[in-house]
């Protein structure tokens, strides 16, 4: 990450290196995660419209508490400021959307700081971090408050929200075998996570990252097809309960993980087959969690599962250079 | 012998310049396992300070009947035979305290905290010189004990000894109490004692 960045400051630079001689000189950290935050638009717009204040109020929280964290964590180890380089600002919108609006504004603040504290600096900062830092905050959270985070910590029934005051989809299902219609499902107008909840949205920022190239196609499409591999059998041994493979993909959160976490380049492989395999490995314990554990969603510990993975995956998929026996 | 340093430095070298948790890095199962209340630490590092009391000085005593080959043997049958003692004591007295612990009191008979101040000091070093050492090394793994432990039962129950400290509106946080929060409370101390060390080294 680092000799990427430095190309912008040098501004004579000449390559010597054998063809082809393509030097991508807009790539660098910074307009990667202002990428990230273009395609997150539509999300956050989609819960703005959709939670209003609570959205807001959580967007305020993770932000401050990410930038805090960055400008006293970063200072302390004695490295210049690396605020410009926006990765916080991703880190917290994600964060936020990861969390139910209902969430007290310590949580988020928690959140923030384990994901940049813990998640991230710890380790060395942006490039260095071996988990997702919006998911360890979001996990580490996610144990401590179970209360406000688990299900029912989703729920506020006195709510004047419409969307707040039902419970999420994917608990309703699994607690009282509830199906929410596809429609609400794709445009998210459910409960949930703030940023899980539109397919829609999801599915528009997404596209815009992998058209950029600054998410990998494979990973999204590993993940989603181990989803609707899955999801298909569950379908076809479960009960005929109308809990099809679409409300196994538009459902929660697997479409927000696919393209927006399980994508950072940072915590993923680094060859395509490698990236392949991650998503499908997160895939498939997403639906590992969903169908045989306590919680209703998996989409973070999987990610933060297969994030472990991934020194092992690089290890394994080495690409062999051509001609080699 | 003259070279061995004395009782006293024994002592000193224990609590904190040789700390056995955080200096060492010994005895780490014990000390991530028990210490999500104050109460367990006080009474693992009782329990450890003990046996490593009682063993010091008896192998002290039989240091010159030692056989190399046959020393680690006689170490863990005098460390096991305390920590039999110790376990039943425990679950006499504080039945609770001893269901608390579980298998962590004896699992004592290998914590390597004991075997080490066995081999270093009391095979090597007279009574007086092992028994203040292993009063140090206690003093310093119970410190190192209730630090981390004060600050998971703090943060993870908002209790002291299980009395309540802070005010009802601190929301738990439960992953202090967990697994996790031991290696992260743990992590970060370290990473604390580390900094501190390097400073006066430089200074």
């Amino acid at each position: 990450m680092n000799a990427i960045e430095h190309t912008e400051d040098v501004a004579p630079v000449i390559y010597v290196s054998p063809s082809p001689h393509l030097v991508q000189t807009a790539t660098s950290t910074r307009r990667m995660m202002v990428d990230v935050l273009i395609a997150l638009a539509p999300v956050v717009a989609m819960s703005l419209f959709v939670f209003k204040g609570y959205a807001l109020f959580q967007l305020a929280v993770c932000l401050a508490g990410s930038l805090a964290a960055e400008l006293i964590f970063v200072k302390m180890r004695g490295k210049p400021s690396t605020l410009k380089d926006c990765s916080a600002i991703v880190t917290g919108v994600i964060l936020a959307m990861s969390l139910p609006g209902t969430a007290p504004w310590y949580i988020g603040i928690i959140a923030a700081f384990v994901a940049i504290g813990i998640g991230k600096v710890i380790f060395g900062g942006l490039g260095m971090n071996l988990f997702n830092p919006a998911m360890v905050g979001r996990a580490f959270v996610m144990i401590s408050f179970a209360g406000a985070l688990a299900a029912s910590g989703f729920e506020d029934v006195q709510s004047t929200v419409d969307a707040v005051s039902q419970a999420t989809p994917m608990n309703a299902y699994k607690m009282n075998g509830v199906v929410t219609p596809l429609v609400s499902l794709f445009l998210g107008t459910t409960n949930g996570s703030l940023g899980e909840t539109s397919a829609l949205a999801c599915l528009l920022g997404g596209l815009y990252l992998v058209i950029r190239r600054t998410a990998s196609w494979e990973i999204p499409v590993g993940l989603l097809t181990a989803v609707a591999i899955i999801g298909g059998l569950a379908d076809l041994m479960g009960p005929a309960d109308g809990w099809t493979i679409l409300h196994h993909i538009f459902g929660g959160s697997v479409l927000f993980g696919a393209f927006f976490i399980a994508t950072d380049p940072v915590t993923s492989p680094l060859t395509p087959k490698g990236k392949l395999i991650f998503g499908f490995g997160t895939g498939v314990l997403i639906m590992t969690l969903r169908l045989f554990s306590g919680y209703p969603e998996g989409v973070m510990f999987a990610v933060l599962l297969m994030n472990a993975l991934t020194p092992l995956i690089n290890r394994w998929m080495i690409p062999k250079p051509f001609g080699e026996h | 012998m003259a070279d061995q340093p004395t009782a006293l430095e024994r002592f000193i070298q224990g609590v904190l310049p040789e700390n056995p948790v955080y200096r060492q890095l010994l005895g780490l199962c014990p000390t991530l396992a028990v210490t999500n209340s104050l109460t367990a630490a006080v009474t693992m590092a009782g329990a450890v300070g003990f046996v490593l009391l009682c063993a010091n000085v008896i192998i002290s005593l039989i240091r010159n009947l030692l056989k190399p080959h046959l020393r680690i043997v006689v170490f863990t049958l005098t460390i096991a035979t305390f920590v039999t003692i110790a376990d039943r004591l425990l679950a006499a007295y504080l039945y609770q305290m001893s269901k608390t612990l579980g298998p962590y009191i004896p699992l004592i008979i290998v914590n390597c905290i004991i075997i080490c101040r066995c081999e270093v000091v009391a095979s090597k070093q007279g009574p007086v010189a092992a028994a203040s050492d292993a009063i140090g090394q206690s003093l310093g793994f119970g410190l190192a004990l209730a630090s981390i432990a004060v600050i998971r039962e703090i943060l993870g129950t908002g209790a002291l000894f299980g009395i309540r400290v802070l005010p009802t509106v601190w929301p738990d946080w439960v992953i202090m109490g967990l697994p996790p929060g031991a290696f992260l409370t743990f992590g970060i101390l370290l990473g604390v004692v580390n900094w501190f060390t390097d400073r006066r080294k430089a200074a």
